[in-house]
């Protein structure tokens, strides 16, 4: 399993920097995360199911005591899910918002490796043609002259899309404090 | 910036005594006559002063005087408090608040305006003492002096008209962090320093001098109307360490003989430092020198005499060293000491703890209960009999050591109600409306943490009351009510839930305007059918507010909705009654504390939920011959009463097909707030220790979900809302008129 914490020796500020993206495979698709973005990889185990939140919110795990929530990436991706094997893991991720660092869970098919890949090798997220949202994307790195979709955590995991509650519109209808943190969550490009 | 412990220690005690003040005079506005009170008040400003001048915070020192000579002048009954009186002293107190802080903030000089305020404040004072000034001083020095009275049975009186206080500090007073001067400072606030000479007797040789050690000490004659006591509690501080002895005024020669044979100096050189600070003539000290060696013999004339007038102060350990105070003196002052010792003792098992230590404990006791209940189920599992009587008796020591931990953190909500009495004496005085805040279970407890976040939204529905709630004298007038009003703040426990109350005997929720006003800002249809309740629930819609015009109180429409998003954060629940023209009530219902509970598993499809313990009335089978004849409703018959039910599996939309179980339908039937709801489940688990994890953002808009906690397994299970469903179900209820109809008859 991939070791991904040595993220203190990453030269930060200097726009030449190699940055190190952690790879891994979901529906087919390689895609890339900064690994500063990442806390731990864990083995995918029992997660309960949390009623009444939207699909792509799997449940919730016992990461050493804290309750974690984990979002099935495939479907907040719209893609289609593949079933759990013995590779796929759940990679922990660090969302600072405003004041509060919380941690998020990905399940993902299978983890490759660390990549080192330098800034100029990173290009802009194209503006159409890509199978998942362009917000999700914050780049596209080019690794052995293939294309690797480098993630936008902060997008992918936002916290305003992911608390969106699906079924209870009907029972509050006045207090829809949702309707200001935006209800796009099945917008497709 | 790090500060001086000493200082650390002064801002805290004094923090603490001028709430306390504050609190008091609020009291005392009410029952003006309780000396207790007065006392106490007396003492919580007397106290400041003697610390600030302990630091020489002289600003301080010289404002809280005053306010503590007309004190004393309340205390002696010189003077009754009145209603501007407790205004003044209010003022004088957010003003001694002031002081101490730029006290303590060093390097920043007392403002223009803040000398100002003092000045104007202590005219006040004058003013308010009026023709009442204090007697003079030599009159009371005599009133006061303990040998007025007496027929001077034996020896010549001395002809001093001071105080003479022997003083020698002891080696380590610096070393300590205390300074010799700041002692003499303050004892010039207590009254005249007339003479004073310093012994430095047993200054060593530059040499041997240790720069950090106090070889000094003084004699000082003082002129003041002081008691003994006052003056002793000038070196409160260094009593310990210290050689004093404080001679009253007149005091006979034989106690000066005494003094002088105490002191560490050579007796010939204390008569001269004695004569030399004016305590005696230099005959008085022939006198007392030859006197000296025929001591003894006048024991027995003394005793009679210190029987004889009790309220004279002992000079205490000279006498009793001498053998010259008569048996019952020396009884009672022992027993006095004794009961010193014991005060002193009982504040000393108290101990301070920061709220973070007690919040780690309190999460590694969450963590103990949890792997607890793994061992618990490992020995299960296992089957060994011995192993499971031990964890057994573990996990009961498991539950009381988490019932202490959390005990530790209780508080009595009466501080926090007894915060608002000001908020209340001084709202009601803006908005022109006579009220008075009553207090009701101010002893109840609860988790400091949910203290902490309920004040706010408590001040907020006091603030409400004062502004929307209460008419102005006048229209009270009108409607025959009395022209005071009542605002009460109650709370007390119900099933494991606290109950606060904020209520006020006012006119009312106004039904009409409300619904007005929420189908105006298209918060409801105009043709919904609403009970009373719902309108007033809209008061708490974000963006509500029915004040016509807006006070600088309230009626900015950002409060109801917060205080009920602050309640619904702590997991609790708000309502409100109202009767138009008698008044309002305002209840909170919150759970006691955040962090661990007992609870009760259940299984609903593959999922494990936990219930609330306290809130559970009972559980049975769900038979089908309970359902017969309700035509599919979501009620059953329950021993002749309808008891609305929800099916957790529906509402949580749970396959519990796929689970592979039998399932058997199982109600649990919890009590909320006075209702009884049904829940189905399909199994019941027992009792589980229940230890409540936040769940995160990304569930903060879950209704019916409050928490999470970890399973002996290390699964995670939900904690059910009880009363996030329970509205659930009167929603529903509403919605279908004839169950409506069944459940009001």
């Amino acid at each position: 399993m991939a070791q991904a914490e040595n993220s203190e020796n990453m030269p930060e500020s200097s726009a030449e920097a190699i940055r190190q993206f952690l790879t891994f495979q979901l529906a087919e698709d390689n895609y890339g995360i900064e690994i500063l973005d990442i806390r731990e990889i864990i083995e995918h185990g029992s997660i309960t199911a949390v009623p009444m939140m939207p699909d792509f919110i799997a449940g919730v795990i016992n990461l050493r005591g804290a309750v974690v929530p984990v979002i099935n990436l495939a479907l907040r991706f719209g893609l289609v899910e593949t079933p759990p094997t013995k590779r796929t893991s759940i990679v922990i991720i660090e969302i600072a918002d405003e004041d509060n660092v919380s941690e998020v869970g990905i399940i993902v098919d299978q983890v490759h490796e660390v990549l080192d890949i330098a800034s100029e090798d990173i290009a802009a997220p194209p503006t159409f043609g890509a199978k998942i949202r362009a917000d999700f994307i914050s780049g596209m790195g080019k690794v052995d002259e293939v294309f690797l979709i480098l993630l936008d955590v902060k997008h992918v995991l936002s916290i305003a899309e992911l608390s969106a509650v699906k079924a209870l519109q009907q029972e509050t209808p006045a207090t829809s404090e949702e309707a200001s943190s935006g209800s796009a969550t099945e917008d497709q490009i | 910036m790090s500060m001086d412990p000493g200082l650390q220690a002064f801002e805290i005690e004094s923090a603490e005594l001028l709430e306390q003040m504050e609190q008091v005079l609020l009291i005392l506005e009410d029952t003006p006559e309780d000396e207790e009170r007065i006392n106490e008040l007396f003492r919580a400003v007397h106290t400041i002063k003697g610390s600030a001048g302990l630091f020489g915070f002289d600003d301080v020192v010289s404002f809280t005087h005053h306010t503590e000579t007309l004190m004393e002048m309340v205390r002696g009954g010189e003077m009754t408090l009145n209603d501007a009186l407790i205004g003044l002293l209010l003022q004088c107190r957010d003003q001694i608040s002031t002081l101490v802080d730029q006290a303590l903030n060093v390097g920043e000089p007392t403002t223009a305006q803040q000398l100002a305020d003092s000045t104007r404040l202590q005219a006040e004072l004058d003013v308010a003492m009026g023709q009442k000034t204090p007697p003079p001083v030599e009159e009371s020095a005599n009133s006061s002096s303990p040998n007025e009275n007496t027929t001077s049975a034996s020896g010549s009186e001395g002809n001093n008209e001071n105080w003479h206080i022997s003083l020698r500090f002891g080696i380590d007073v610096l070393r300590q962090g205390m300074d010799p001067m700041s002692f003499l400072r303050y004892l010039s606030t207590v009254g005249d320093i007339v003479q004073l000479v310093t012994v430095y007797d047993h200054l060593p040789a530059a040499a041997d001098m240790d720069p950090e050690a106090c070889y000094l000490g003084f004699e000082i004659g003082l002129r003041s109307s002081a008691e003994k006591d006052e003056i002793e509690a000038v070196f409160e501080f260094v009593l310990e360490d210290c050689t004093i002895n404080i001679l009253p005024p007149n005091s006979r020669i034989e106690e000066y003989i005494a003094l002088i044979n105490t002191l560490p100096e050579e007796n010939l050189r204390v008569g001269e430092i004695l004569r030399m600070s004016g305590a005696l003539t230099g005959q008085e000290l022939q006198e007392a020198l030859t006197a000296q060696a025929s001591a003894d013999v006048t024991d027995n004339e003394e005793s009679e005499e210190e029987t004889s007038t009790p309220a004279a102060p002992p000079l205490g350990d000279i006498m009793v060293d001498q053998g010259a105070v008569p048996k019952p003196v020396v009884e009672a002052a022992l027993a006095k000491q004794a009961k010193d010792q014991e005060k002193k003792s009982k504040e000393s098992q108290m101990v301070r703890v920061s709220a973070d230590k007690l919040e780690e404990l309190i999460n590694l006791v969450g963590e103990l209960v949890i792997s607890g209940a793994n061992t618990r189920l490992l020995a299960e599992e296992d089957n060994n009999p011995a192993m499971m009587e031990t964890t057994e008796n573990m996990s009961r020591l498991v539950e009381d050591i988490r019932d202490t931990a959390l005990g530790l953190r209780m508080v009595q909500i009466g501080t926090t109600f007894n915060r608002y009495r000001r908020t209340v004496r001084e709202l009601s005085r803006d908005v022109d409306k006579e009220i008075k805040l009553r207090i009701h279970g101010g002893d109840t407890e609860l988790d400091k943490t949910v203290v902490e976040k309920i004040s706010d939204p408590l001040m907020h529905l006091v603030r409400n009351s004062i502004d929307h709630g209460v008419e102005s004298p006048a229209r009270r007038k009108e409607m025959g009510k009395r022209t005071k009003a009542t605002v009460t703040l109650s709370a007390h426990h119900d099933s494991g839930m606290i109950v606060i109350e904020v209520s006020d005997d006012g006119q009312g929720l106004p039904r009409d305007k409300i619904l007005a006003k929420a189908i105006e800002k298209d918060l409801v249809s105009p043709d919904q059918e609403l009970t009373d309740q719902e309108v007033y629930m809209l008061i708490f819609e974000p963006g509500f507010s029915t004040a016509e015009k807006v006070t600088n109180i309230s009626g900015r429409g950002v409060g109801m909705d917060v205080v009920r998003r602050n309640v619904e954060a702590l997991r609790g629940f708000i309502e409100v009654d109202s009767t138009p023209g008698k008044g309002s009530t305002f209840r909170i219902r919150l759970p006691l504390t955040l962090a661990i509970i007992d609870g009760f598993q259940v299984r609903v499809g593959g999922s494990f939920y936990i219930l609330p313990l306290d809130l559970i009335e009972e559980c049975l089978e769900l038979r089908q011959d309970l359902l017969d004849g309700q035509n599919g409703g979501s009620y059953i018959n329950m021993r002749g009463d309808v008891l609305p039910f929800l099916r957790l599996d529906e509402v949580f939309h749970t396959d519990r097909t796929e689970t592979g179980k039998p399932h058997r339908d199982n109600i649990v039937i919890v009590h909320f707030a006075g209702q009884k709801v049904g829940l189905v489940v399909d199994e019941l688990l027992g009792e589980y220790q229940t230890v409540i994890k936040p769940m995160g953002q990304v569930f903060q808009h879950l209704s019916g979900i409050s928490g999470a906690t970890i399973l002996g397994s290390g699964e995670v299970a939900m904690i059910i809302d009880i009363p996030a469903l329970v509205q659930r179900i009167n929603k529903t209820l509403h919605n279908r008129p004839e169950v409506q109809k069944i459940a009001n008859a």
